[in-house]
């Protein structure tokens, strides 16, 4: 059986790894690779697999930002019911909820900040239990999921240490 | 008038070959566009925690000399950390000794023991420095070699076999550059026996890679055996197991009657170790675990890969379970290591070690480091079947 846990370490640095190669680096078969994968996926662990895009080298239009939100919470359900009307908004690509000073996180992506603006006073500053947002705008991405964006750094070993 | 300066080198420096394969080291030097699989040292950059303890040394003036030892945190962190990990316990105020880098270590107790003529068992393949460090200081080594049949593991009989009334030390270093061998308690407890009829031997324990082992997560050492402890010198550092080569770092545990002369010599010839260096591993030793962690899961799945990669080209090779070395044999094709090598960068753009730099019976075998990109790794593996196939048709 693959270990469950090394597995999800390898396909998340890396999720274009294929059954086969996964199984070498772990010692095991495909086929327990491909049934682990299956299983995790089954139970909903592993959840979907995306890329890792550079978008400002080839659409600066691009406008991302962070959306801090205030919420009342509502008896029984807590802040789970604006969390899941905010998280229904394709744009919104994170909601996170928060301890400290605000409640709720989004990531939201938009092609310009009018279409953000008018998503954050319109969509958001109108829902009923929402008490104020503060929106932050990112400006350059540095490091985003683990992978540094700009930084390079070459090889610059001797070519034979013994 | 010109200098004869040959006359001038002394007769041991000159006694000492310079490396079996330079000529092979200058091509792939000056080659471009290669994929260098021929490296000892580690990818990674040293984790950043550990530098920035490095760069916070300089920001607080640390930019003295320190005491000849070390600094007494830093040996404390390094006795911390043995005692952690090796359940061994050494007194930071004399049994511990700061040296630069382990082959300054390799040096000092080859050069405070060693008198003129004095055998020293040094176990073949091996890191290139043992054999130099012990003719440097006039010492005569006495090869034992080991062989891919008994895994590159030093056998009890050959080292019994190896032992005259002349021995003086005997150096070993597993896990093993260039091999990847790893000798385990058990293992260990066969020499332990031959150390226990021969009490005069001092043992010196080259175990810069014991962090980069694959099979169990206790180091196996000599000095985890009471009654040898006290005549066994611990080589050790942070090059290796905290991607820290660069830093010149290492250190020396043993007993007082011996770190103190080496103490010595590295008094007079080095001062002290570089104090920014001194004051980052105190992070590492005390903090640097899981960041070691990370680094050996890493390699471990390289590892898996290289092995895959030799299954495929239909190379044999004993499955290494340490350091970042494999060491697999070329001998079916009839060609020697050295030739193999060079075709093999030259036509497939890939550099790897003779196995003979490392001693005669490396013949046959060459060395490949995995600490490289996995995506290097897989292209060189590639290129090491399609470079085979060619072998094996010119043969046919």
């Amino acid at each position: 059986m693959a270990d469950q846990l090394e597995l999800l370490k390898i396909i998340e640095k890396n999720a274009r790894l294929t059954p086969e190669e996964i199984a070498v680096m772990m010692g095991a078969s495909a086929e327990e690779v491909k049934a682990e994968i299956a299983a995790l996926t089954e139970q909903k662990i592993i959840l979907g697999y995306t890329t890792e895009i550079n978008w400002e080298k080839t659409y600066p239009e691009k406008v991302t930002a962070l959306i801090e939100v205030r919420i009342t919470p509502v008896r029984n359900m807590g802040f789970d019911h604006l969390a899941n009307i905010l998280s229904q908004y394709d744009k919104v690509k994170d909601c996170y909820l928060m301890s400290g000073g605000f409640d709720l996180m989004l990531t939201y992506e938009d092609d310009n900040l009018k279409n953000i603006a008018s998503f954050v006073y319109e969509k958001v500053a109108t829902l009923e239990g929402v008490l104020s947002t503060a929106t932050h705008f990112i400006l350059k991405t540095y490091k985003a999921n683990g992978i540094r964006f700009e930084m390079e750094q070459s090889d610059d070993r001797q070519a034979i240490v013994l | 008038m010109s200098i004869d300066y040959e006359d001038k080198i002394s007769s041991v420096v000159q006694s000492v070959p310079p490396s079996a394969i330079r000529k092979f080291f200058d091509l792939a030097a000056e080659m471009k566009g290669v994929i260098s699989l021929s490296i000892g040292e580690p990818d990674f950059v040293t984790p950043y925690e550990i530098r920035e303890a490095g760069i916070n040394s300089l920001i607080d003036g640390y930019t003295h000399y320190s005491p000849n030892a070390g600094y007494t945190e830093s040996k404390k962190a390094i006795a911390s950390y043995i005692s952690r990990r090796y359940g061994v316990d050494y007194d930071p105020n004399g049994q511990i000794l700061i040296t630069v880098g382990g082959s300054e270590g390799i040096d000092l107790a080859a050069r405070a023991l060693i008198n003129p003529g004095d055998e020293v068992i040094i176990v073949e393949p091996c890191f290139v420095a043992y054999k130099a460090a012990v003719m440097f200081a006039h010492g005569v080594p006495v090869v034992v070699e080991t062989t891919q049949e008994n895994d590159f593991k030093l056998k009890a009989e050959d080292l019994e076999a190896a032992i005259t009334p002349k021995t003086k030390m005997m150096i070993i270093g597993f896990p093993s550059n260039p091999t990847g061998a790893v000798m385990t308690m058990d293992d260990l407890k066969d020499i332990a026996d031959v150390l226990r009829r021969h009490p005069d031997i001092i043992v010196v324990s080259d175990e810069l890679y014991c962090e980069l082992n694959y099979i169990t997560d206790e180091p196996s050492s000599l000095i985890r055996f009471d009654d040898l402890r006290d005549r066994v010198i611990m080589v050790n550092g942070f090059s290796k197991s905290y991607a820290m080569t660069g830093w010149r770092i290492g250190y020396l545990t043993g007993p007082k009657e011996l770190i103190g002369p080496m103490t010595k010599i590295h008094q007079y010839c080095i001062m002290c170790a570089p104090s920014v260096s001194q004051v980052a591993i105190v992070k590492a030793a005390l903090e640097g675990d899981d960041s070691v962690a990370e680094m050996r899961a890493e390699y471990d799945h390289r590892r898996k890969v290289v092995m895959q990669g030799f299954k495929d080209a239909g190379l044999e090779c004993f499955t290494p379970y340490g350091a970042f070395y494999a060491f697999p044999s070329i001998k079916e094709f009839g060609i020697s290591s050295e030739e193999f090598c060079e075709r093999f960068l030259m036509e497939k753009k890939v550099a790897i070690v003779p196995g003979n730099a490392f001693g005669k019976c490396g013949e046959g075998h060459f060395r490949l480091s995995y600490a490289a990109s996995m995506e290097n790794i897989k292209t060189a593996m590639e290129r090491l079947k399609e470079f085979t196939d060619v072998l094996r048709k010119e043969k046919r």
